[in-house]
C-alpha cells in the first residue's frame, strides 16, 4: 500500500482542526463570547478556608480594608448579595483561627468592602484570601477562591475583583 | 596566619551569623506569629547560617582548624543542618499545613516554595551520602556530595532571598552574598574536575 501523499494528510488534519473552532464559538457564546471571561480560582486560593464564616460588619478591630467588585462573565452585569468569604494573617491572628475569618455581601452595584485587621507577611507574602463559594451563596456562580499580593506589606488596603461564571 | 588575623576571621564570622539572627529574632513580625511560627523561621535563619560555616569547615579555611578536625566539625554541622531543615518545614506545617503541602507537591503560589524545597531534598541527599561514604569510593562521594552541597547552597539563597519574612533586608543580602562566596571557595578547593578526570581514567 502506497502512503497518501503528504498534503493529504495535511489537509485532512486542516479540516478536523476547523471543525471544533467553527463549532466553539456557538457553545461559548451565552457566557464567553461578548467579552468579560471569568476569573480562574488562583493557586493556594483555599488554604486554611474554613467554610461558611458568619456575615460581619467588619473583622475583628478592622483598621485595613479589602475591596472589589463581583461581576458575571460574559457581560459583564454586577452580581448584588453575592456572599463573598475574606481571612488573611493579621495583627489579630493567624489564617487558620475562626476569628480571622468574616463575610460580607456585595451592594447593588457588586461591590463589596470588607474592613478587617493589617494584613501582615505570612509564609513568605503579605496576600489575603478571598472565596465565592457556590455552597454558601443562591445567585448560582462557580466556585472562585483568589489570593491576591498586596503591593506592599505597608499597604492598608487591597483590591480583588471576581468574575464568576454560571454554574 | 598571625593570631590577629585568624581572631578577625572568627569575629567576622561571628558577626555575619549573629546580625542576621538578631535582626531577625527582634522583627516586629514576630509580635503576630505564634510560637512555632516564630520557632519555624528562626530554623530557616539559622540553617542557611549554617550553609556559610560548611563549606568553610569542609575546605579547612577556618584559621586554627586543622583539616581533620575541620571535616569532623563540618559532619556535626551537617548533622545539625538536616534538623534546622526539618524544624524548619515542621513547624511550618504545624503552623499552616495546606501551605506545606503545596511547597512540597511543587504547586505553591509563591515562586520560592520550590527552591527552597528542592534544597531541602539535596540537603537530605548530602547527609545520607555522607552517612554512606565509607562504602563509597572517595572521588565518587566527593563528586555527587559537592553537587549537592552547591545545590543546597544555589536552592537555599534564592529561597531565603525572595521571602518576605523575619530577617533584614541588609544583613540577609550580606550573609546570602557570604554563603555564595564560601561555597564558591570551597568548591575550587574541592578540584572537581581533576576528580572527575581521575575517576573517569579509573572506569
Amino acid at each position: 500500500m502506497t502512503p497518501p501523499p503528504r498534503r493529504t494528510l495535511l489537509l485532512a488534519a486542516g479540516a478536523a482542526l476547523a471543525v471544533p473552532a467553527l463549532a466553539a464559538p456557538a457553545l461559548l457564546r451565552p457566557a464567553l463570547a461578548q467579552g468579560l471571561a471569568p476569573t480562574p480560582s488562583m493557586r493556594g486560593g483555599a488554604n486554611n478556608y474554613l467554610p461558611g464564616a458568619a456575615i460581619v460588619p467588619r473583622i475583628g478591630q478592622g483598621g485595613f480594608w479589602l475591596t472589589g467588585t463581583v461581576r458575571r462573565a460574559g457581560d459583564g452585569a454586577p452580581v448584588p448579595r453575592a456572599r463573598i468569604q475574606i481571612w488573611a494573617h493579621t495583627t489579630e491572628g493567624h489564617e487558620r483561627d475562626p476569628h480571622s475569618h468574616g463575610a460580607t455581601l456585595t451592594d447593588a452595584e457588586g461591590a463589596f468592602r470588607m474592613e478587617m485587621p493589617q494584613i501582615v507577611p505570612a509564609f513568605g507574602q503579605a496576600h489575603g484570601h478571598l472565596a465565592y463559594d457556590s455552597a454558601h451563596d443562591e445567585n448560582g456562580y462557580e466556585t472562585v477562591f483568589l489570593r491576591p499580593l498586596l503591593r506592599s506589606a505597608r499597604d492598608t488596603s487591597l483590591t480583588a475583583h471576581f468574575v464568576l461564571r454560571r454554574a | 596566619m598571625t593570631a590577629a588575623r585568624a581572631a578577625l576571621v572568627w569575629a567576622g564570622l561571628a558577626l555575619a551569623l549573629g546580625v542576621p539572627l538578631a535582626v531577625a529574632a527582634t522583627s516586629p513580625l514576630l509580635a503576630w506569629r505564634e510560637p512555632i511560627y516564630i520557632a519555624a523561621g528562626l530554623a530557616g535563619v539559622v540553617g542557611l547560617g549554617l550553609l556559610l560555616v560548611q563549606p568553610l569547615l569542609a575546605a579547612g579555611l577556618l584559621p586554627g582548624l586543622r583539616m581533620r578536625p575541620s571535616r569532623r566539625l563540618h559532619a556535626v554541622v551537617g548533622a545539625a543542618l538536616v534538623v534546622a531543615v526539618v524544624a524548619h518545614v515542621a513547624g511550618l506545617w504545624v503552623t499552616s499545613p495546606p501551605d506545606v503541602v503545596d511547597a512540597l507537591l511543587f504547586r505553591s503560589p509563591t515562586p520560592f516554595s520550590a527552591w527552597g524545597v528542592v534544597a531541602m531534598w539535596a540537603v537530605f541527599g548530602a547527609a545520607l551520602l555522607a552517612l554512606l561514604r565509607p562504602r563509597l569510593r572517595l572521588l565518587l562521594f566527593r563528586l555527587c556530595h559537592v553537587t549537592l552541597a552547591v545545590v543546597v547552597v544555589v536552592g537555599t539563597v534564592v529561597h531565603a532571598w525572595l521571602v518576605d519574612g523575619t530577617m533584614g533586608t541588609v544583613s540577609k543580602a550580606v550573609l546570602c552574598l557570604l554563603v555564595l562566596a564560601a561555597a564558591a571557595w570551597a568548591v575550587r578547593e574541592a578540584r572537581l574536575p581533576a576528580a572527575l578526570r581521575r575517576l573517569l581514567r579509573r572506569e
